[in-house]
């Protein structure tokens, strides 16, 4: 089958569905991959690197649609493009079901298969195409190179000839895959960085990344299905907002990423909060396209307040990264395909059994199969295992007091009858024995873990001094005894040598 | 030479022998610390032959030609042994002690010149004999079966035979009628004190059969560490047997050595000695059945992508297992920390105590590579570093890894410390398919969401991976 890569008519649309790297992937799963001429320029991937990588070049749109049977797009396809499907034609893009169900009524028109990426359900095992984690995660970088952009002062706090700089302060609401990887961006430029969620389980992840978690004196917990946030009390928010208006008028650049499925974006931060910001802060809002966090949040657009705060409301920020988002949203593109190539012979399937992919799939054949039923397993599975997690770690067993008591008792009970009954001569032996193994006790517990291997050859080697018997009893009478001997003597001797020699040998190994 | 030089030269080899296991404390003195040992076995050994107990042309003739046939096929084995046989070479050398007192407790007992001042200590004595011959026999077999597992000339399943603990008890049973059989008769004077002596020998050589086979795969240091232990205890009877003081303190040495190295070794796997030696992973702990459900899906990763995750990484952490003994990875390991450490990244190596095959295994196989020793550290030495470390690679290693071990009561290997290497920032781990560890244990390591597979023969994919790194 043939896999065609238009290019993006949406306009400043910079990302492309495919690059070079990927395409070797493709071909390796049995597909023919074609390009329209100039898709990926704006990712940086001119033509002649696709035909490199073994893409066929099409210059037409139109023939590119007509010759291809899968079409890889980043944004839903707008009507012209809808016109160029035809039937028996499957599409792989963003699509929204939700938000454009005349878009889906147009597309199920047409008779072809229709994936949404943006559908992908929440699995651990769909993580792999996840497009809208890949493209959160540049987002949220892309937020805080934006808002170090429109920030007057470095980001680290630095002590210069020149005075001293105080380092900048981010807050960062919303700790989803955006949020995240905002503070580690912000974190990495070296601001001091703290996050609020509502969802209490992503503080350990927030303080990983190097921010401090901002908790709220509050019983409520935020998660919702599928590891997303759910709409919280009102109590809840009132104290959240008080939460924000003090930090307003503390930090320098508040980074918002708070989203709910499904839902306009809550409003977190108000007039007055933002009023309350000290002249040139910036706030960066990544839900502007579903309404925005902040209430002077222009969608698109650049928003200087009065009192000189910058509100910005890019809708477009993993565009904005074009290489890095196409690479990253190609690879999520591969491994759909390749769920959906189960014999790698560039034959797609369209498996309903596979969760994923149901999940993904919201027209089959024209039929609008959206939305999916509930996925069986979400990411984090959901509340029931939550029950206190407080793994008792199985104590080594440690033999208690009186049985180590009950021991000593008893060896020295025997040792006293040892005494009575034995020789001195026997006593002599005895002595030297129990005083050895204490010097060996002490001895090898300072000998180091490397050095192990080495200690078993040599103590190997040390332990053949039996052959002083064997040497002694070689001037034994008798012939038989003397063959027993000498095959003593001959059997510890290649001991000797071969341990002393081989631990020799290994301990040249050792070095620094 | 006189019985007091002879004294005093094994008093003098007596301290060259301590040295020697107190050099091993640190890579540096442990060389000088071998060569102690040589000099301490040379001067032991001249002064044996010229002591006033060993006499007659022959003699002297029968030992140089008995050594020097004996030090020739020692110094060959030690020449020729892969590093990756060490186990191998070690037990077997095990077994020659085991015989060695054997050989020497039966000729103690047909020499008829010795003669005691009194009773008891003739039944001391013959109570002597007797130990010792069962200690060298156990040994023996123990370290034939050892070395046939190590080696896969057997296989290295446990063999469980069904009551073997009655079994085994009925065997000690046997054992110590038959001893006090062998005393009463043997003190009779008649020569049917051979009968049960030579049972004695039968039981404990298929005692030590019995007790190897039944103890399997991982477990394999455990035992090599024990069987490192009897040898010395062997050496220690038969020194009694002889009434020579040497004997006694180097066996002492040794056995508490290998019994130390074993305690080491139970407790890297949170086991109990008893049911090591007892035999059989999970047939006390009930199996891992726990742990069977679907975990989820793991992540591959190909050659480019993890020479990618190296070279971007700071801080690389290596954890190998017995897969890179079996591939013979190490050299390639060395190669690629080599090209790392010049990319200025920081190569670390994490070894768990019981990796490999034997105590020290890894470290010994690294060591051939040339890798330095200072950047080869114990668990306990970098398990706090992982959430530092970018990149984890691990290298046919599995149970040691294995985070159900701390989080999971009813895992089998519940409790057994593990390199947490799951801290750190990505986990690529080299394996040639989806097959559990020696424990039997689901790994959920597999499934985290950090952890990339990268499937294939180590040697084979950490070339690809060099040459990825060299381009």
């Amino acid at each position: 089958m043939k896999i065609g890569v238009p290019k993006e008519t949406y306009s400043g649309e910079k990302r492309v569905a495919t690059t070079p790297e990927v395409i070797k992937w493709l071909q390796k799963l049995g597909y023919d991959v074609a390009v329209e001429s100039g898709a990926g320029i704006a990712a940086n991937f001119n033509d002649d690197v696709y035909s490199e990588a073994g893409a066929e070049v099409i210059s037409d749109t139109k023939a590119l649609w007509d010759a291809s049977d899968i079409i890889f797009k980043v944004r839903a396809p707008d009507d012209s493009e809808v016109e160029l499907l035809r039937e028996g034609q499957t599409l792989i893009s963003f699509i929204w079901p939700a938000q454009n169900e005349e878009l889906m009524n147009k597309l199920s028109s047409k008779k072809v298969n229709i994936l949404a990426m943006d559908s992908v359900p929440r699995i651990s095992r769909a993580q792999k195409m996840d497009a809208l984690s890949s493209m959160a995660n540049i987002a949220g970088y892309r937020a805080v190179i934006e808002a170090s952009h429109h920030f007057g002062r470095f980001f680290t706090g630095q002590i210069t000839a020149a005075g001293k700089v105080p380092p900048a302060k981010v807050l960062i609401i919303g700790a989803g895959v955006a949020g995240l990887a905002a503070i580690g961006a912000a974190n990495s430029l070296g601001a001091i960085v703290r996050s609020f969620d509502t969802r209490p389980e992503v503080k350990e992840q927030v303080e990983s990344m190097g921010a401090d978690f901002l908790m709220l004196d509050f019983e409520e917990d935020g998660s919702g299905e599928g590891g997303y946030a759910k709409t919280m009390s009102d109590e809840f928010i009132a104290a959240e907002m008080a939460l924000f208006a003090e930090q307003a008028q503390e930090v320098d650049i508040i980074i918002t990423t708070a989203l709910i499925p499904g839902k306009p974006a809550p409003k977190l931060i108000s007039e007055e909060m933002v009023k309350s910001m000290k002249n040139g802060s910036v706030i960066v809002d990544l839900a502007a396209e579903q309404g925005g966090n902040c209430e002077m949040t222009v969608p698109h657009e650049v928003n200087v307040t009065d009192n000189g705060v910058i509100v910005i409301g890019y809708t477009d920020l993993p565009s904005r990264l074009p290489t890095q988002s196409s690479q990253l949203y190609a690879t999520n593109l591969r491994h759909l395909i390749t769920d959906m190539t189960p014999e790698k012979d560039g034959e797609m399937i369209i498996d309903f059994e596979d969760e994923a992919i149901r999940g993904a799939t919201v027209v089959k054949e024209g039929e609008i199969t959206w939305p999916p039923p509930a996925p069986k397993l979400s990411a984090a599975p959901a509340a029931a295992p939550k029950q206190e997690i407080a793994v008792e770690k199985p104590e080594p067993k440690k033999s208690s007091g009186i049985t180590q008591l009950i021991a000593m008792a008893v060896g020295a009970v025997a040792l006293f009858g040892l005494g009575t009954v034995a020789p001195p001569s026997f006593m002599n032996h005895f002595t030297v024995f129990v005083l050895a193994c204490f010097v060996g006790y002490m001895v090898i517990w300072n000998v180091t873990a490397s050095l192990h291997t080495p200690l078993m050859s040599v103590t190997n080697a040390v332990s053949s001094i039996i052959i002083i018997g064997a040497l002694i009893q070689i001037s034994s009478s008798g012939f038989f005894l003397v063959l027993l001997a000498s095959i003593g003597v001959l059997i510890t001797s290649i001991n000797i040598a071969g341990g002393f020699a081989v631990t020799q040998r290994m301990l040249q190994m050792f070095r620094k | 030479m006189s019985e007091g030089l002879v004294t005093v030269s094994y008093i003098a080899a007596t301290i060259l022998f301590i040295l020697t296991l107190g050099g091993l404390s640190n890579q540096e003195t442990a060389r000088r610390g071998n060569i102690f040992g040589i000099i301490g076995m040379t001067i032991a050994i001249l002064a044996t032959i010229f002591g006033p107990r060993v006499d007659g042309a022959l003699s002297y003739i029968l030992i140089v030609l008995m050594m020097g046939i004996g030090g020739a096929i020692g110094v060959t084995l030690a020449r020729k042994v892969e590093m990756t046989q060490m186990p191998e070479l070690v037990a077997i050398l095990h077994s020659l002690v085991g015989l060695a007192a054997v050989l020497v407790g039966y000729v103690n007992f047909m020499d008829t010149t010795i003669t005691f001042p009194t009773h008891v200590e003739k039944v001391i004595h013959e109570i002597e004999i007797y130990v010792g011959i069962l200690i060298g026999a156990i040994t023996f077999s123990g370290s034939i079966i050892a070395f046939g597992k190590l080696s896969g000339k057997i296989g290295g399943n446990p063999l469980l035979l069904p009551a073997r603990h009655w079994l085994n008890l009925g065997l000690l049973l046997i054992t110590i009628w038959l001893g006090s059989w062998f005393i009463s008769a043997a003190e009779a004077g008649s020569a049917v004190a051979f009968i049960p002596l030579m049972l004695m020998t039968i039981i404990a050589l298929a005692f030590g059969v019995h007790m190897v086979m039944a103890i399997g795969g991982a477990d394999m240091p455990v035992v090599v560490s024990m069987l490192n232990s009897y040898s010395g205890w062997a050496a220690s009877a038969t020194g009694f047997m002889l009434s020579n003081d040497l004997l006694i303190v180097v066996g002492a040495l040794v056995g508490s050595s290998g019994a130390i190295l074993s305690y080491i070794m139970c407790r890297a796997m949170n086991r109990n000695f008893i049911s090591v030696i007892a035999g059989g992973f999970g047939t006390t702990t009930g199996g891992g059945s726990s742990s069977d459900e679907e975990q989820g899906e793991v992540v591959a990763i190909e050659t480019e992508e993890v020479a990618a995750l190296l070279s971007d990484a700071k801080e690389v952490m290596i954890i190998p297992g017995y897969g890179m003994a079996v591939a013979q990875a190490q050299h390639t390991v060395n190669e690629i920390t080599k090209v790392l450490r010049d990319k200025k990244v920081n190569v670390r190596f994490g070894i768990h105590p019981v990796a490999g095959r034997m105590p020290g295994h890894m470290n010994v196989l690294l060591a051939e590579a040339k890798v330095p020793y200072d950047i080869v550290f114990e668990m306990e030495e970098i398990n706090e570093d992982f959430p530092d470390v970018d990149v984890s690679v691990i290298i046919g290693a599995n149970d040691i890894v294995n985070p159900s071990a701390l989080d999971d009561p009813n895992s089998p290997i519940a409790g057994m410390p593990v390199l947490e290497c799951w801290k750190g920032n990505t986990t690529i781990v080299l394996k040639r398919g989806m097959a559990t560890g020696y424990a039997g244990v689901q790994n959920p390591l597999f499934f985290k969401e950090n952890t990339r597979m990268y499937f294939g023969d180590a040697k084979e994919s950490l070339d690809a991976v060099l040459k990825a790194l060299q381009s």
